[in-house]
Protein backbone atom coordinates (compact mmCIF):
# COMPACT_ATOMS: atom_id res chain seq x y z
CA UNK A 1 0.00 0.00 0.00
CA UNK A 2 1.52 3.21 -1.04
CA UNK A 3 0.55 6.50 1.02
CA UNK A 4 -0.37 9.32 -1.33
CA UNK A 5 1.29 12.80 -0.40
CA UNK A 6 -1.78 13.98 1.22
CA UNK A 7 -1.91 11.03 3.49
CA UNK A 8 1.23 11.96 4.36
CA UNK A 9 1.05 15.52 5.07
CA UNK A 10 -2.76 14.01 7.00
CA UNK A 11 -0.91 11.80 9.30
CA UNK A 12 2.06 14.32 10.10
CA UNK A 13 -0.70 16.75 11.20
CA UNK A 14 -2.38 14.29 13.51
CA UNK A 15 1.33 13.54 15.32
CA UNK A 16 1.82 17.33 15.58
CA UNK A 17 -1.64 17.65 17.26
CA UNK A 18 -1.54 14.84 19.38
CA UNK A 19 2.00 15.66 20.37
CA UNK A 20 3.13 14.79 23.58
CA UNK A 21 -0.55 13.18 24.53
CA UNK A 22 0.81 9.70 22.46
CA UNK A 23 2.38 7.92 25.29
CA UNK A 24 -1.35 8.01 26.96
CA UNK A 25 -2.94 6.92 23.54
CA UNK A 26 -1.39 4.46 23.01
CA UNK A 27 -1.90 2.69 26.76
CA UNK A 28 -5.51 3.81 26.05
CA UNK A 29 -5.78 1.52 22.74
CA UNK A 30 -3.87 -1.21 24.15
CA UNK A 31 -6.37 -1.21 27.17
CA UNK A 32 -9.39 -0.99 24.52
CA UNK A 33 -7.39 -3.74 22.63
CA UNK A 34 -7.54 -6.22 25.92
CA UNK A 35 -11.24 -5.39 26.48
CA UNK A 36 -12.56 -5.78 23.12
CA UNK A 37 -10.44 -8.47 22.02
CA UNK A 38 -9.84 -10.52 24.80
CA UNK A 39 -8.02 -13.01 22.64
CA UNK A 40 -4.91 -10.74 22.35
CA UNK A 41 -4.21 -10.61 25.70
CA UNK A 42 -2.82 -14.30 25.53
CA UNK A 43 0.50 -11.82 24.49
CA UNK A 44 0.91 -10.64 27.41
CA UNK A 45 0.65 -13.18 30.50
CA UNK A 46 3.22 -11.74 32.31
CA UNK A 47 1.62 -8.73 32.78
CA UNK A 48 -0.87 -6.97 34.99
CA UNK A 49 -3.72 -6.10 32.86
CA UNK A 50 -6.10 -4.34 35.24
CA UNK A 51 -7.09 -0.92 34.90
CA UNK A 52 -4.79 1.47 35.10
CA UNK A 53 -1.74 -0.87 35.00
CA UNK A 54 1.71 0.67 34.83
CA UNK A 55 2.75 -1.92 32.22
CA UNK A 56 -0.22 -1.16 30.29
CA UNK A 57 0.53 2.44 30.54
CA UNK A 58 4.60 1.73 29.48
CA UNK A 59 3.47 -0.54 27.05
CA UNK A 60 1.36 1.54 25.72
CA UNK A 61 3.80 4.40 25.13
CA UNK A 62 6.37 2.23 23.43
CA UNK A 63 3.84 1.51 20.79
CA UNK A 64 2.71 5.47 20.58
CA UNK A 65 6.94 5.86 20.47
CA UNK A 66 7.15 3.61 17.47
CA UNK A 67 3.93 5.13 15.70
CA UNK A 68 5.60 8.90 15.79
CA UNK A 69 8.85 7.39 14.50
CA UNK A 70 6.99 5.93 12.12
CA UNK A 71 5.22 9.38 10.98
CA UNK A 72 8.12 11.13 11.30
CA UNK A 73 10.20 9.04 8.59
CA UNK A 74 7.01 8.10 6.86
CA UNK A 75 8.92 8.26 3.19
CA UNK A 76 11.10 5.21 4.83
CA UNK A 77 9.04 3.45 6.88
CA UNK A 78 10.53 0.10 6.66
CA UNK A 79 13.89 1.71 7.62
CA UNK A 80 12.92 3.34 10.80
CA UNK A 81 11.21 0.41 11.99
CA UNK A 82 13.29 -2.59 10.72
CA UNK A 83 14.76 -3.36 14.10
CA UNK A 84 11.01 -3.77 15.33
CA UNK A 85 10.21 -5.36 12.35
CA UNK A 86 12.99 -7.89 13.31
CA UNK A 87 12.03 -7.97 16.93
CA UNK A 88 8.49 -9.41 15.98
CA UNK A 89 9.51 -11.88 13.81
CA UNK A 90 12.26 -13.70 15.59
CA UNK A 91 10.86 -13.27 19.27
CA UNK A 92 7.43 -11.55 19.56
CA UNK A 93 5.36 -13.34 16.58
CA UNK A 94 2.31 -11.84 17.38
CA UNK A 95 -0.11 -13.27 14.38
CA UNK A 96 -0.66 -10.66 12.00
CA UNK A 97 -4.45 -10.33 12.54
CA UNK A 98 -3.53 -8.57 15.19
CA UNK A 99 -1.77 -5.62 14.15
CA UNK A 100 -5.47 -4.74 12.25
CA UNK A 101 -7.06 -4.90 15.77
CA UNK A 102 -4.60 -2.46 17.57
CA UNK A 103 -4.46 0.11 14.28
CA UNK A 104 -8.04 -0.15 14.44
CA UNK A 105 -8.49 0.56 18.54
CA UNK A 106 -5.40 3.57 17.78
CA UNK A 107 -8.20 5.34 15.34
CA UNK A 108 -10.48 4.85 18.28
CA UNK A 109 -8.58 6.22 20.63
CA UNK A 110 -8.12 9.36 18.34
CA UNK A 111 -11.73 9.72 17.59
CA UNK A 112 -12.38 9.73 21.25
CA UNK A 113 -9.88 12.17 21.87
CA UNK A 114 -9.69 14.52 18.89
CA UNK A 115 -13.24 13.94 17.04
CA UNK A 116 -12.50 17.05 15.10
CA UNK A 117 -9.07 15.92 13.19
CA UNK A 118 -10.69 12.93 12.15
CA UNK A 119 -12.26 13.86 8.96
CA UNK A 120 -13.34 11.13 7.03
CA UNK A 121 -9.46 11.50 4.36
CA UNK A 122 -7.77 12.31 7.94
CA UNK A 123 -9.11 8.72 8.73
CA UNK A 124 -8.96 6.94 5.60
CA UNK A 125 -5.02 8.20 5.42
CA UNK A 126 -4.51 7.15 9.34
CA UNK A 127 -5.77 4.03 8.82
CA UNK A 128 -3.37 3.56 5.80
CA UNK A 129 -0.98 4.37 8.03
CA UNK A 130 -1.31 1.51 10.72
CA UNK A 131 -2.04 -0.53 7.79
CA UNK A 132 1.28 0.44 6.45
CA UNK A 133 3.05 0.00 10.16
CA UNK A 134 1.59 -3.20 10.10
CA UNK A 135 2.60 -4.45 7.10
CA UNK A 136 5.80 -3.65 8.10
CA UNK A 137 6.59 -5.11 11.48
CA UNK A 138 4.84 -8.44 10.11
CA UNK A 139 6.72 -8.57 6.58
CA UNK A 140 10.37 -10.62 7.54
CA UNK A 141 7.33 -12.79 8.85
CA UNK A 142 8.09 -15.14 6.39
CA UNK B 1 -26.16 -24.69 18.78
CA UNK B 2 -24.61 -25.23 15.07
CA UNK B 3 -27.22 -26.45 12.59
CA UNK B 4 -25.79 -29.47 10.67
CA UNK B 5 -27.57 -30.71 7.40
CA UNK B 6 -27.86 -34.51 6.50
CA UNK B 7 -25.65 -33.49 3.86
CA UNK B 8 -23.11 -32.24 5.53
CA UNK B 9 -22.73 -34.88 8.73
CA UNK B 10 -22.52 -37.51 5.96
CA UNK B 11 -19.73 -35.16 4.16
CA UNK B 12 -17.70 -34.53 7.17
CA UNK B 13 -17.96 -38.60 8.93
CA UNK B 14 -17.27 -40.10 5.23
CA UNK B 15 -14.20 -38.49 5.25
CA UNK B 16 -13.54 -38.75 8.53
CA UNK B 17 -13.68 -42.38 7.99
CA UNK B 18 -10.65 -42.27 5.64
CA UNK B 19 -8.51 -40.12 7.72
CA UNK B 20 -5.45 -41.46 9.14
CA UNK B 21 -5.51 -39.37 12.41
CA UNK B 22 -1.55 -39.82 13.01
CA UNK B 23 -0.36 -38.79 9.63
CA UNK B 24 -3.06 -35.99 9.10
CA UNK B 25 -2.30 -34.51 12.23
CA UNK B 26 1.34 -34.52 12.10
CA UNK B 27 1.35 -33.62 8.36
CA UNK B 28 -1.13 -30.45 9.25
CA UNK B 29 0.79 -29.49 12.19
CA UNK B 30 4.00 -29.27 10.72
CA UNK B 31 2.72 -27.47 7.39
CA UNK B 32 1.09 -24.99 10.34
CA UNK B 33 4.49 -24.61 11.65
CA UNK B 34 6.30 -24.23 8.00
CA UNK B 35 3.53 -22.10 6.28
CA UNK B 36 3.14 -19.82 9.20
CA UNK B 37 6.52 -19.80 11.12
CA UNK B 38 5.35 -17.27 13.64
CA UNK B 39 3.22 -20.45 15.27
CA UNK B 40 6.69 -22.31 16.07
CA UNK B 41 6.23 -19.29 19.08
CA UNK B 42 4.15 -22.17 21.00
CA UNK B 43 6.65 -24.80 20.64
CA UNK B 44 10.35 -23.66 21.89
CA UNK B 45 10.41 -26.85 24.07
CA UNK B 46 10.11 -29.16 20.61
CA UNK B 47 13.75 -29.21 19.98
CA UNK B 48 14.61 -28.50 15.97
CA UNK B 49 12.17 -26.34 14.24
CA UNK B 50 14.86 -24.73 11.57
CA UNK B 51 13.84 -25.91 8.52
CA UNK B 52 10.69 -27.82 6.59
CA UNK B 53 12.92 -31.26 6.44
CA UNK B 54 13.65 -30.75 10.69
CA UNK B 55 9.92 -29.77 11.18
CA UNK B 56 8.79 -32.59 8.78
CA UNK B 57 11.02 -35.54 10.74
CA UNK B 58 10.58 -34.22 14.11
CA UNK B 59 8.79 -36.84 16.15
CA UNK B 60 7.43 -34.11 18.81
CA UNK B 61 5.62 -32.44 15.78
CA UNK B 62 4.56 -35.97 15.14
CA UNK B 63 3.19 -36.84 18.43
CA UNK B 64 1.49 -33.20 18.94
CA UNK B 65 -0.06 -33.20 15.54
CA UNK B 66 -1.65 -36.76 16.12
CA UNK B 67 -3.04 -35.59 19.25
CA UNK B 68 -4.52 -32.64 17.80
CA UNK B 69 -6.62 -34.46 15.44
CA UNK B 70 -7.56 -36.90 17.81
CA UNK B 71 -9.56 -33.68 19.80
CA UNK B 72 -10.65 -32.64 16.37
CA UNK B 73 -12.30 -35.83 16.00
CA UNK B 74 -14.41 -35.47 18.78
CA UNK B 75 -15.63 -32.47 17.51
CA UNK B 76 -17.10 -35.07 14.50
CA UNK B 77 -18.21 -37.71 17.39
CA UNK B 78 -20.32 -34.74 18.80
CA UNK B 79 -21.16 -32.31 15.88
CA UNK B 80 -24.72 -31.42 17.61
CA UNK B 81 -22.39 -30.38 21.34
CA UNK B 82 -19.29 -29.22 20.32
CA UNK B 83 -19.09 -25.89 21.86
CA UNK B 84 -19.53 -28.13 25.36
CA UNK B 85 -17.31 -30.92 23.77
CA UNK B 86 -14.26 -28.33 23.85
CA UNK B 87 -15.74 -26.14 27.06
CA UNK B 88 -12.17 -27.31 28.78
CA UNK B 89 -10.09 -27.36 26.32
CA UNK B 90 -10.91 -23.70 25.37
CA UNK B 91 -10.17 -22.40 28.92
CA UNK B 92 -6.75 -24.55 28.60
CA UNK B 93 -5.92 -22.65 25.71
CA UNK B 94 -6.43 -19.35 27.08
CA UNK B 95 -5.17 -19.91 30.32
CA UNK B 96 -2.90 -21.97 30.48
CA UNK B 97 -1.41 -21.99 26.77
CA UNK B 98 -1.87 -18.54 26.35
CA UNK B 99 -2.46 -19.33 22.62
CA UNK B 100 -3.97 -16.45 20.06
CA UNK B 101 -7.09 -18.31 19.07
CA UNK B 102 -6.35 -16.78 15.12
CA UNK B 103 -4.13 -19.90 15.46
CA UNK B 104 -6.90 -22.35 15.57
CA UNK B 105 -8.16 -20.61 11.96
CA UNK B 106 -4.76 -21.01 10.68
CA UNK B 107 -4.89 -24.68 11.14
CA UNK B 108 -8.00 -24.82 10.10
CA UNK B 109 -7.51 -24.07 6.61
CA UNK B 110 -4.37 -25.90 6.55
CA UNK B 111 -6.23 -29.13 7.38
CA UNK B 112 -8.41 -28.22 4.53
CA UNK B 113 -5.85 -28.34 2.36
CA UNK B 114 -4.54 -31.45 3.89
CA UNK B 115 -7.60 -33.09 3.16
CA UNK B 116 -7.88 -31.64 -0.24
CA UNK B 117 -4.19 -33.22 -1.20
CA UNK B 118 -5.05 -36.58 0.27
CA UNK B 119 -8.43 -37.13 -1.21
CA UNK B 120 -8.36 -35.28 -4.76
CA UNK B 121 -11.51 -35.11 -6.19
CA UNK B 122 -13.23 -36.86 -3.48
CA UNK B 123 -12.89 -33.61 -1.89
CA UNK B 124 -15.55 -32.10 -3.89
CA UNK B 125 -16.88 -28.68 -3.38
CA UNK B 126 -19.49 -29.41 -1.57
CA UNK B 127 -17.52 -31.52 0.73
CA UNK B 128 -15.45 -28.66 1.02
CA UNK B 129 -18.06 -26.62 2.32
CA UNK B 130 -18.65 -28.57 4.89
CA UNK B 131 -15.11 -29.39 6.05
CA UNK B 132 -14.97 -24.82 6.11
CA UNK B 133 -18.02 -24.98 8.25
CA UNK B 134 -16.66 -27.82 10.80
CA UNK B 135 -12.74 -26.08 11.09
CA UNK B 136 -14.45 -22.35 11.47
CA UNK B 137 -17.32 -24.16 14.06
CA UNK B 138 -13.80 -26.02 16.06
CA UNK B 139 -12.29 -22.92 16.00
CA UNK B 140 -14.99 -20.85 17.31
CA UNK B 141 -15.66 -23.26 19.89
CA UNK B 142 -11.92 -23.59 20.98
CA UNK B 143 -12.06 -19.71 21.53
CA UNK B 144 -15.51 -19.86 23.04
CA UNK B 145 -13.87 -19.66 26.94
CA UNK B 146 -11.82 -16.87 26.24
CA UNK B 147 -11.87 -14.42 28.52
Amino acid sequence: MVLSANDKSNVKAVFGKIGGQAGDLGGEALERLFITYPQTKTYFPHFDLSHGSAQIKGHGKKVAEALVEAANHIDDIAGALSKLSDLHAQKLRVDPVNFKLLGHCFLVVVAVHFPSLLTPEVHASLDKFVCAVGTVLTAKYR
Amino acid sequence: MVHWSAEEKQLITNIWSKVNVADCGAEALARLLIVYPWTQRFFSSFGNLSSPTAINGNPLVRAHGKKVLTSFGDAVKNLDNIKKCFAQLSKLHCDKLHVDPENFRLLGDILIIVLASHFGKDFTPACQSAWEKMVRVVAHALAHEYH
